[in-house]
């Protein structure tokens, strides 16, 4: 009887239960921009304006957003951009993403700049109605003409040239540079590249807005004394600075299905089992013990996403048991994990070792010695 | 195009065709026809006055072109003594490279322009004329037409003043019309017709100037004893003042000298020349660009320019100016109406002419409210008038717009959200209005006086189109229109408090700017070179004063006072390699693009070899400290050129060490430096305080206690200026985000600034420490422990383990296992709250805090 039933169940969620599985682990893996920010409401606001401000006004700007690892600094400018791009300004934006794990260096960096640049300019190769944009297409490609040589036979030595060039318009297109992994900029030889973005955007040039992504917090010490007179300070700090009460709303909210899941019936039981869950006594703890170790949303993820592995079709809604599993293989020991797999010999290798450790006290010893303890 | 024939090839004769009229001044014979015969050939080519020629040149293919004014026979030459006057034409290949990109668009292949440059000399031999050419007069809306009758058509559309291009004034351009039909019936013109033509218009009363100055320096080399010159070589020494590349210099050079010593008296009066109608030029040029202001009631100054340039030329031709009496008349009773200041000068020689509005322009440089007067005339007071007319013509254009201006306020200040036709709109119908910012409005107006600005109250409606990025040109500068209007007196400060907003003046700089005036001004008017080192912090004004120096004084080398100079800046910062900075300082003196080592032999062949007259080159360079290399032989050279008698280089240098030189330079070089320093010293409180003031003039944004504050907060930080801006920019941006809530306008209070400056300079490691997890802060307590037990500053992530191991179980807590520690320990570094030894992750990892132990303490405290 109760196999019946749950095989009629299983007919009933096999097609649910992947459509979770997908709509949730998108939103673990990828960081979406449609997720809800968290705690950094505040920050996200002095972007979006700054944004705003260089995209309909021109005015130029530099920020740094610091945090540390997880605290959501590219979901934050992820998002700004995302809006930004959906207000009426978005043909009248470029924008350049640069990391500082890919463009090791300025020479690559200005290659990158032009890369993008370019791509965004390739657009406008017809001929348009009405006479101001003519003429402006015109001029504009009259001095196109350098940059694209500089393309060509890309000279590095003059290539900053090319970036105030590029630079020199008065009324161009607003900029954002986005520099991801800005601390490792900062290790490029003179500052150059750092020194002419900010210089820019200090100057009545091309609108630019530089953004800076880092986790260091130190970061303004690194930069040169001319450089930092150039960058305008202006600081957005991402700390994780929010308490437990909250971290179960987050838990709740990530877990939950969004209201346009199709099956309207299937999502509601869903949630209702996810506010059950965040209720529990045992999955509250949990989540504790994690918040106690780390409180950034990519351990949660992790945390989610096992748990999330675990619903089959026999095994719809998750509990509470699922997370504790969850939790026990986020913060297992490797290296215990390791000794548990060892061959007997091999564990008599390392006891031998151990007991020459405890005589000789951290003085190094050989093979010869551990094989004469064995 | 087709080769021309020349004289080289086929030897032609020429004579004179009808009778002789003796002009009034008796000095000479005119003609109205030449008639040119090819010895081989028969035919017989007869060119009248008033046709347009193709004159030799040195160019086979692209000969010169030019309009016969006159003919005439001079017999006080040896040879070539049939002389013609002509009005030269410049192909687009003749203008400078360096002002090419002026034109804003692709010449068309057979386009010349009208050279409206007085200073050149038009007075040449009849038997250079090669033959008529047809020229065709266009309107500046027509179109180049498509279908070429002839070849050699060409047609003018613009005139080039060495400064600018710009569309031929309507009478000019009437007149070509009218020659272009009379040319091709071949009838006889003009002289005489132009003459009766000249009214009190404005463009007639500049030919009239033209004119005058024409006959002047031909006056004047009829003069001088002369050799046999071929007159093409003459042009080319008439041009030596305008910029060219070396290599035709040295061409120049080469020819001069070949003239031998009759040539060489010849040559010092083409300097004598050069030098002083070349000023007259420049004032031309200012002159040029008033018409396009022009708007009721503004005329008055236009017609006084004139007069000051024929005053000039009068006294040294008086007699050559006889023809045209009449006109000079006008001018005459014009010039009295003028202030007793300008007749002293009248009276006065030469040179002090020269010094004496120099020191007025200091003066006024000082103190801008005394421009007011009207009877200093500098430049400066002409920009300021030109501004208040553009102002003037933005409020008719306001008046006009009233209406519907208010709407798209109304639309565009709730959400910013500007919808595409209003903009559109607006953006159409007044395209070049400036900002409110005066830099970038020079910038908007400077590179084209566009047609368009004469043509402000037509408001053309075009169809809205879908943009590209690349058109979001337009775009953009209509939303900063919009957004101009001061929504409100926050927004507005806070255009101005932008440290890319450069102010009208420096404020608590005068000292240093009077000096770096002075030193450059010196230069400049002795001719000869030298060095100055300025020093000081980032952030104390330095690039910006000597940007406003070189400003002034372009201001004045328009005005005369100082001769005019050439300015290079280069950036150390902006370059990759410190050699590259020969490549940047050659391609901004003369266009070429070459590799270092070669443009290092280039410049040191100009600046250290005997060069013709040039003028001095005023050269920037900031960063200083970055050209440094092993050798020094970038800055060796830099300090080295100017010392040399004919390099007239100045050179300028920025760094921020105050003793640079005794540093890292050595001694040879630091000599070759000389001892011109300069220090900024940082902005002191008052002087930040009174920068923010005068940014702020008129708004009132900010509490005065917030004011000081700010100031006091930076000047005891650094006295970076920057910072001190920074800082108010944000701080109207938290009064703004409060005001939002509240709904109530107000002031920048001492809360919003102390919001403002905590946020830029509070460190950001305690808070991190506060929101860190339990596990960090244990960790963290951790590394205190030990740090305390073992007395170092020190520890392997073993010992720290253990420790906090021990501590878990004090507390009673689950202790972490080895992994999860190890996580938190890389975390934690990757933030650099701790320094952990990079590429290692094992039991014997070195840590050490980055922190204080006081400030970790006080952190976890609080908890």
């Amino acid at each position: 009887m109760s196999n019946r039933k749950s095989k009629n169940n299983n007919l009933i969620h096999a097609e649910c239960l992947l459509q979770v599985q997908r709509t949730l682990r998108e939103r673990f893996c990828h960081q979406s921009p449609h997720g809800n920010l968290f705690g950094i409401q505040v920050q996200y606001k002095h972007l979006i304006e700054l944004l705003k401000r260089t995209a309909i006004y021109g005015e130029s700007n530099s920020v740094l957003i610091i945090g540390p690892r997880g605290s959501g600094k590219t979901l934050l400018i992820n998002h700004a951009l995302k809006e930004l791009m959906e207000i009426e300004v978005s043909e009248n934006v470029l924008q350049v993403h640069l990391n500082g794990l890919l463009q090791i260096n300025d020479k690559i960096a200005l290659k990158e700049i032009t890369r993008q640049l370019n791509l965004e300019n390739v657009v406008g190769d017809k001929v348009f109605g009405s006479f101001a944009e003519n003429l402006s297409f015109l001029l504009d490609a009259l001095r196109k003409v350098p940059i694209v040589e500089d393309l060509i036979s890309f000279d590095y030595g003059n290539c900053f040239n090319f970036l105030w060039t590029f630079g020199d318009r008065i009324s161009s297109c607003p900029v954002i540079f986005v520099l991801d992994e800005f601390d490792l900029f900062v290790h490029h030889k003179n500052q150059t590249l750092l020194y002419n973005l900010f210089d820019i955007s200090q100057s009545a040039q091309t609108p630019v807005a530089v953004i800076g992504l880092t986790c260091r917090l130190d970061i303004l010490e690194l930069l040169e004394k001319r450089v930092k007179s150039r960058f305008s300070h202006r600081q957005i700090h991402l700390m994780n600075s929010f308490g437990f009460p909250q971290y179960i709303k987050i838990f709740k909210e990530q877990l939950s299905l969004p209201a346009e899941f199709p099956d309207k019936l299937f999502a509601e039981k869903w949630n209702e089992n996810v506010q059950r869950l965040s209720e529990d006594r045992s999955v509250q703890e949990v989540l504790q013990k994690q918040f106690n170790v780390s409180k950034n949303l990519r351990s949660l993820h992790m945390l989610l996403m096992l748990a999330l592995h675990r619903i089959t079709a026999s095994h719809p809604f998750m509990t509470s048991a699922d997370l504790m599993e969850a939790n026990q293989l986020c913060s297992m020991d490797s290296k215990a994990n390791i000794v548990h797999g060892l061959s007997v010999l091999e564990i008599c290798l390392i006891i031998a070792m151990k007991h020459l450790n405890d005589i000789y006290e951290e003085e190094p010893f050989n093979f010869q010695m551990v094989y004469n303890g064995f | 195009m087709t080769p021309y024939s020349t004289r080289q090839k086929t030897r032609q004769i020429y004579s004179w065709v009808g009778r002789p009229l003796l002009d009034r001044q008796l000095h000479y014979q005119t003609y109205k026809e030449i008639s040119m015969k090819t010895r081989s050939c028969p035919t017989e080519i007869r060119i009248q006055v008033g046709q347009f020629v193709l004159i030799e040149g040195d160019d086979d293919e692209k000969p010169y072109v030019a309009k016969l004014i006159e003919l005439f026979e001079d017999d006080s030459k040896l040879h070539f003594k049939k002389r013609a006057r002509v009005q030269w034409f410049v192909r687009f290949s003749e203008v400078p490279l360096s002002k090419q990109h002026l034109l804003g668009r692709k010449p068309h292949k057979q386009e010349i322009f009208w050279y409206d440059y007085p200073a050149c000399n038009n007075n040449i031999s009849a038997e250079t004329i090669i033959g008529p050419v047809e020229i065709v007069a266009l309107a500046a809306d027509e179109m180049f037409p498509v279908d070429l009758k002839h070849e050699k058509t060409l047609f003018v559309k613009l005139s080039w003043n060495e400064k600018n291009f710009k569309p031929l004034s309507l009478e000019l351009l009437a007149e070509l019309k009218k020659l272009q039909r009379v040319n091709s019936i071949c009838q006889k013109p003009l002289e005489a017709k132009t003459m009766t033509q000249e009214s009190p218009s404005l463009t007639t009363a500049e030919h009239v100037v033209k004119r005058i100055e024409s006959s002047h320096s031909s006056s004047k080399s009829r003069q001088t004893p002369t050799h046999p010159v071929t007159p093409n070589a003459r042009k080319r020494l008439e041009l030596n003042d305008c910029p060219r590349t070396p290599n035709t210099r040295i061409s120049q050079q080469t020819s001069c000298v070949a003239l031998g010593s009759p040539g060489r008296t010849k040559r010092k009066a083409v300097f004598l020349e050069s030098t002083s109608p070349y000023k007259k030029s420049q004032l031309d040029g200012v002159k040029a660009s008033s018409p396009v202001l022009k708007v009721p009631g503004k005329t008055g100054e236009v017609p006084y320019f004139c007069a000051e340039d024929d005053k000039k030329s009068s006294s040294e031709c008086q007699m050559t100016l006889r023809t045209r009496v009449p006109t000079l008349k006008i001018m005459e009773t014009e010039e009295s109406s003028l202030s007793p200041v300008r007749r002293n000068k009248r009276s006065s020689v030469v040179p002090s002419v020269i010094l004496k509005p120099g020191k007025i322009e200091k003066r006024e440089a000082k103190e801008p409210e005394a421009g007011s007067e009207a009877t200093i005339t500098s430049h400066r007071i002409h920009r300021k008038s030109a501004l208040l007319t553009l102002s003037r013509i933005r409020q008719h254009l306001w008046l006009l717009e009233d209406k519907k201006g208010d709407q798209e306020e109304e639309e565009f200040m709730p959400k910013a959200e500007v919808s595409d036709l209003s903009s559109e709109e607006e953006d159409t119908s007044t395209p070049s209005l400036p900002r409110r910012n005066p830099q970038r409005q020079s910038r908007i107006l400077q590179p084209s006086l566009s047609p368009s600005m004469q043509t402000p109250s037509k408001t053309p409606k075009k169809p809205v189109k879908p943009r590209t990025p690349r058109h979001a040109t337009p775009q953009i500068r209509s939303r900063n229109l919009a957004a101009q209007e001061p929504a409100s007196v926050l927004e507005e400060a806070r255009l101005r408090l932008h440290v890319s907003a450069v102010p009208e003046s420096l404020p608590c700089r005068e000292q240093e700017f009077q000096d770096i005036y002075n030193f450059v001004e010196s230069k400049l008017l002795d001719r000869t070179g030298g060095c100055m080192y300025i020093s000081g912090v980032p952030g104390t004004g330095k690039t910006a004063t000597v940007h406003e120096v070189i400003r002034c004084l372009k201001q004045a080398a328009q005005t005369d006072d100082v001769p005019s100079f050439q300015y290079v800046e280069v950036n150390g910062m902006k370059l990759t390699e410190p050699h590259q900075v020969y490549v940047q300082i050659l391609q901004k003196l003369t266009g070429q693009k070459v590799t270092a080592n070669h443009a290092a032999e280039l410049l040191a062949k100009r600046f250290c070899t005997r060069g013709s007259s040039r003028e001095t080159t005023v050269l920037l360079v900031d960063e200083l400290d970055l050209l440094w290399t092993h050798k020094q032989d970038v800055l060796y050279n830099l300090f080295d050129w100017p010392t040399h008698k004919e390099a007239r280089l100045v050179v300028l240098t920025i760094a921020n060490t105050m003793d640079l030189p005794e540093r890292i330079l050595m001694n040879r070089v630091s000599s070759r430096l000389g001892l011109t320093r300069m220090s900024f010293q940082p902005y002191t409180h008052n002087q930040l305080k009174q920068i923010l003031v005068s940014r702020l003039k008129h708004i009132k944004a900010f509490e005065d206690d917030a004011m000081q504050l700010v100031a006091r907060k930076v000047a005891a930080l650094s006295g970076d200026a920057r910072r001190c801006l920074d800082i108010c920019r944000r701080a109207t941006e938290i009064c703004e985000l409060d005001h939002q809530k509240n709904d109530s306008p107000g002031l920048v209070t001492v809360a919003h600034l102390m919001k403002a400056v905590d946020e830029m300079f509070s460190s950001s490691f305690i808070t991190a420490i506060k929101n860190a997890s339990v596990l960090e802060q244990g960790f963290l307590r951790a590394i205190l422990a030990e740090f305390r037990q073992s007395g170092l500053e020190e520890a392997t992530f073993q010992q720290i383990y253990t420790q906090h191991v021990a501590l878990c179980r004090m507390e009673g807590l689950p202790y972490p296992t080895m992994s999860e520690t190890m996580a938190v320990c890389s975390r934690l570094g990757s933030c650099r709250l701790l320094l952990v030894e990079s590429s290692r992750n094992d039991l014997l990892l070195r840590v050490r805090l980055n922190v204080s132990q006081d400030d970790v303490l006080y952190a976890l405290k609080e908890e």
